[in-house]
């Protein structure tokens, strides 16, 4: 219902929200607008302005191989992050469900990855891969040369994927859980009398009621692969060896920051701004067909 | 709970132990190499076990990194974007909640947009912005002709230039704006009766003196989880200061001094020190979530639903 | 003590009345309580005066001075809520101080009259208490002793006792009426509960679908009901009303064929198309051989206790009676019913309004006196 009990007055709410506006404003939409408009211009060199060349960025990065290589690389990294750790974080939900005594000890450590800074993660995963080190890089001492990656471009992408997995397992676990625990007692309890054992129970009953839960979590996990990789990866492999870990987010920053090519790192953004808005519309459309269901 | 059988417990436990040391190894190798000495951490394979020498690696992560002053920018940083997030968050939605005026919605699907379009995607030209932030109003000015005008008459150029690289101001503002705060906010404010209002209506109390009184009283555990989350992001933002800052010395945070910890690739590989840099690094934000559970989880569950 | 008065109050939604011009006088001192179907527009009407709802068109005048552009807090009055409204966070003492603590009033002042007030309510074990930590009952107090506190001009009520228990809200019921006659201050109640209505009010307002039906005494009200929605409304079970024509031989045919001989109505009425009605307890059981009985066929039989309620159908036409007999009725039994004619009630159809026996139509706010 319309909320009817409301304050008038000309000035008030414009001061209450004209802060956020200008900063949302300055700090969102105007950047945003730059970046459409060098997406579709070229900057002369040695100044004289940008002249508007259409879809001409677009057409560059879309014939330029290496970007393809870089999109089908951030969709596999972006797939194996969320996979990897959404499955640890519902293995572990399912568990803590169970709360039998103590389980409040094991629910509250599990938290804790969200904590941690992704570079402070990625500096202490790249100690633990590393190859020189005594832990993983132990294995070559048996097998000398089996485990580098600063060299090996599987392997680096494999540490990187793995330690942004565990980063996101603190987020998950508590998003399944809350769902978990959002479900009657009585459901599993008519399950149990139907004779469902716990395992049949969690395929047949828990989670098709968590389905929701497992969507919202799948598009949030996709959307920050795609868009929260930067700080890992540039403390961690700086996108190497040779490329092998350069994802989307890094190849803006590189192409732009560090080749100062403005067009072209804008015109990569809009794509990746297109692919993070055609999730959360999805996103958007699927929360939308859920209130029917309830 | 149902099954009660011995066996389904113990496979319960020894799962959730599993999950304690896929969640705790890294943790734990911190510790570990943090508090062995150079000798120790270089041993194939290390010993998982904590040494005696956490305190000097301390000291030299805490030189090498000049830890002291960054951590007081960390500080600062997280501090005053948590703070003016709230802030922000909480007038917006008070605004757009609680008054009636034209352009309400308009506001707050402005807001909520922002949602789609991370730092991430939009670096080069906030970047740009950051070097002006007065820049969208000068360009403003430009076009509609009042640049021109008032030089004419004047003689004077409106030249507006605010520069917040190298700046508390430009590592903290960009980041206020919120829109899941602001979002946070408006969902509660809308539980608020409207009987509630119409009360203090009665009671003589105007829009000011409600939101003093009322609602932020009301709100206060829904600012206490909002706070959690946004000081964990904030102390852990890590390419926008980076942007912003290239005088690392004076206006760098800790989370930028990471990679600086790290051993060179010919250099000594003294991991010990990095990892006792990095627990130093990671360790406020994590004293906040452990600490703070109960609210932290409630507020991201409100936050993103 | 105020008076409160009404002149061609409007209120528009959009482009939609909802209410269609109230024109009511309140006496300083009066309980007037506005009742009606949910819907009918007594809330906005109640909330109209409190200032929490603009008044479209037309004046609304506390003690003589026009209010329509005064704040809430400009007007003297103070409201109970439906759902008490009460500010969860603060104690009951700070909930009942409030609005002095806006006014700027000095702690020890304000503190000497939440204590005074607390005592006339017996809440004053409770002071410190949270609002979750009451029970309905003692919330509905601290609702009533923060209206009180500030010593208002007016009271309002806004259904107050829809959330209590039948018990509780009868109790309730005395305490209002008791505050009422010690503190002697103007009340408006809104309320859908007849009951609540008839026992509090020293005047009633009935409203419906945001018209000014009737205005007087709740026994005007209940035995001289100004218009059929009225009749129909006030009283349970509800009256008996039928819909026909008067003929000049002084019977009354109704739809289904039925007719009553009632002679003197027939004059004043005559050929007009009305609505005849008649409270239960008018309707008595007669012998078969009574001079001017009706036929009837038992529906079916509601015991209360002391009397019963007889459900039958009469030329097809369904008749209810207050019944003390206590013989056996069981459905599809004859009965017999006689009715004086001094007892009917007579409503134009057209208009819906009472008709009074000289064939003149009565206003809403017409004193109708037996």
């Amino acid at each position: 219902m319309e909320r009817r009990a409301f304050y008038r007055n000309p000035v008030l709410p414009w001061l209450l929200i004209g802060p956020q506006l200008i900063l949302v404003l300055v700090f969102f939409y105007w950047p945003t607008s730059q970046a459409l408009y060098w997406a579709f211009t070229l900057e002369q060199p040695w100044g004289g302005g940008n002249t508007w060349v259409w879809l001409d960025n677009f057409i560059a990065i879309f014939r330029d191989r290496e970007y393809w290589a870089t999109v089908a690389r951030s969709a596999f990294y972006a797939i194996c992050t969320t996979g990897l750790s959404m499955a640890v974080a519902l293995f572990l939900a399912c568990f803590v469900d169970r709360s039998l005594k103590g389980t409040k000890l094991f629910q509250s450590v599990y938290v804790w990855p969200y904590a941690i800074a992704a570079p402070a993660a990625g500096v202490a995963f790249r100690f633990i891969f590393a190859p020189q080190s005594g832990l993983i890089g132990s294995i070559n001492t048996l097998w000398p040369g089996i485990w580098d990656p600063s060299t090996n471009g599987i392997h680096a992408l494999a540490m990187v994927i793995i330690c942004h997995a565990w980063l996101g397992i603190g987020y998950n676990f508590i998003f399944f859980l809350a769902a978990l625990q959002m479900i009657p007692r009585s459901i599993t309890e008519a399950g149990a009398m139907d004779g469902a054992r716990p395992l049949r129970r969690m395929f047949d009953l828990q989670l098709p009621l968590i389905t929701p839960t497992v969507f919202f979590l799948l598009i949030m996990n996709l959307i920050s692969s795609f868009t929260d990789s930067f700080g890992l990866i540039d403390t961690m492999t700086e996108g190497g060896p040779v490329g092998s870990t350069e994802v989307m987010v890094y190849k803006i920053y590189f192409d732009g920051f560090k080749g100062l090519d403005y067009s072209g790192a804008a015109a990569q953004s809009i794509v990746l701004m297109f692919l993070v808005i055609a999730l959360t519309f999805v996103q958007f459309k699927w929360v939308e067909k859920r209130v029917h269901y309830n | 709970m149902i099954e009660r059988s011995p066996l389904f417990n113990f496979v319960t436990y020894a799962a959730m132990i599993l999950g304690l040391l896929v969640v705790l190894v890294p943790f734990w190798i911190v510790i570990v190499a943090g508090s062995q000495s150079l000798q120790e951490v270089s041993r194939v394979p290390i010993v998982l076990w904590p040494s005696s020498h956490l305190w000097e690696n301390i000291q030299s992560a805490w030189l090498r990194a000049d830890l002291g002053p960054k951590l007081i920018n960390s500080f600062i940083v997280a501090i005053g974007v948590t703070a003016g997030k709230i802030l922000l968050a909480s007038i917006s939605a008070f605004a757009i909640v609680f008054f009636d005026f034209k352009a309400r919605m308009v506001c707050f699907w402005l807001i909520f947009i922002t949602l789609m379009l991370p730092l991430e995607v939009r670096i080069v030209p906030t970047y740009a912005i950051a070097a002006n932030a007065l820049l969208p109003f000068q360009v403003v000015l430009d076009t509609l002709g009042i640049t021109g005008l008032v030089q004419a008459v004047s003689s004077v150029r409106i030249g507006l230039e605010w520069n917040l690289l190298n700046s508390y101001t430009g590592l903290i503002l960009p980041l206020v704006a919120t829109a899941t705060g602001t979002f946070l906010y408006r969902q509660f404010f809308m539980t608020i009766p409207d009987e509630l209002i119409e009360a203090s209506k009665m009671d003589g109390a105007g829009p000011v003196r409600f939101f003093f009184d009322v609602l932020l009283p009301l709100s206060r555990t829904n600012m206490l989880a909002l706070a959690t989350i946004m000081f964990v992001s904030s102390w852990n933002q890590y390419l926008w200061p980076l942007l912003i800052t290239t005088d690392r010395t004076h206006y760098g945070t800790v989370v930028m001094q990471l990679k600086a910890l790290i051993p060179t690739q010919n250099g000594t590989p003294d991991w010990n020190v990095t990892m006792a840099g990095a627990l130093i690094i990671m360790l406020p934000p994590l004293l906040v979530v452990a600490l703070m559970q109960r609210w932290f989880v409630r507020g991201l569950i409100t936050r993103d639903k | 003590m105020a008076a409160i008065s009404f002149s061609g109050v409007k209120k528009r939604y959009q482009k939609n009345d909802v209410i269609h011009g109230v024109d009511v006088e309140i006496e300083a001192g009066e309980f007037v309580v506005i009742l009606g179907p949910s819907g009918c527009g007594k809330s906005t009407l109640l909330r109209m005066i409190a200032g929490l709802e603009e008044i479209s068109e037309g004046k609304i005048a506390i003690d003589g001075k026009v209010v329509n552009q005064l704040e809430p807090r400009e007007r003297g009055c103070a409201m109970v809520f439906q759902n008490y409204a009460l500010y969860p966070h603060m104690s009951v003492r700070q909930n009942i101080g409030y609005a002095l603590k806006v006014a700027g009033m000095p702690k020890a002042e304000r503190e000497a009259k939440v204590l005074k007030v607390a005592k006339s309510v017996s809440l004053e074990p409770y002071l410190d208490r949270k609002p979750g930590e009451l029970s309905g009952g003692q919330r509905q107090r601290v609702a009533m002793a923060r209206a009180m506190v500030r010593e208002p001009k007016v009271f309002l009520f806004d259904e107050p006792f829809s959330n209590l228990d039948a018990k509780l809200r009868v109790a309730m019921r005395a305490e209002v009426r008791n505050l009422h006659r010690s503190l002697g201050v103007t009340s408006v109640f809104v309320t859908h509960d007849q009951t609540e209505a008839m026992t509090l009010a020293d005047r009633l307002i009935v409203m419906n679908s945001g018209y000014v039906e009737q205005v007087g005494r709740p026994s005007e009200v209940y035995h001289h009901p100004a218009s059929l929605f009225v009749a129909d409304f006030i009283g349970s079970p509800s009256m008996n009303l039928v819909r026909g024509f008067f003929g000049e031989d002084g019977y009354f045919r109704h739809g289904k064929g039925g007719m009553l001989n009632l002679p003197g109505l027939a004059k004043a009425h005559l050929s007009r198309e009305v609505s005849i009605g008649i409270r239960p307890e008018l309707v008595r059981r007669v012998d078969a051989g009574h001079k001017d009985a009706i036929a009837a066929v038992v529906d079916y039989t509601e015991e209360l206790g002391a009397s019963r309620l007889v459900y039958a159908r009469a030329d097809g036409s369904p008749i209810i009676a207050v019944d003390d007999g206590n013989d056996a009725l069981a459905t599809g039994m004859p009965v017999h019913f006689a009715m004086s004619e001094s007892d009917i009630h007579v409503f134009d159809h057209t208009t819906g309004r009472r008709v009074d026996h000289a064939g003149r139509p009565v206003r809403a706010t017409d004193s109708v006196s037996a």
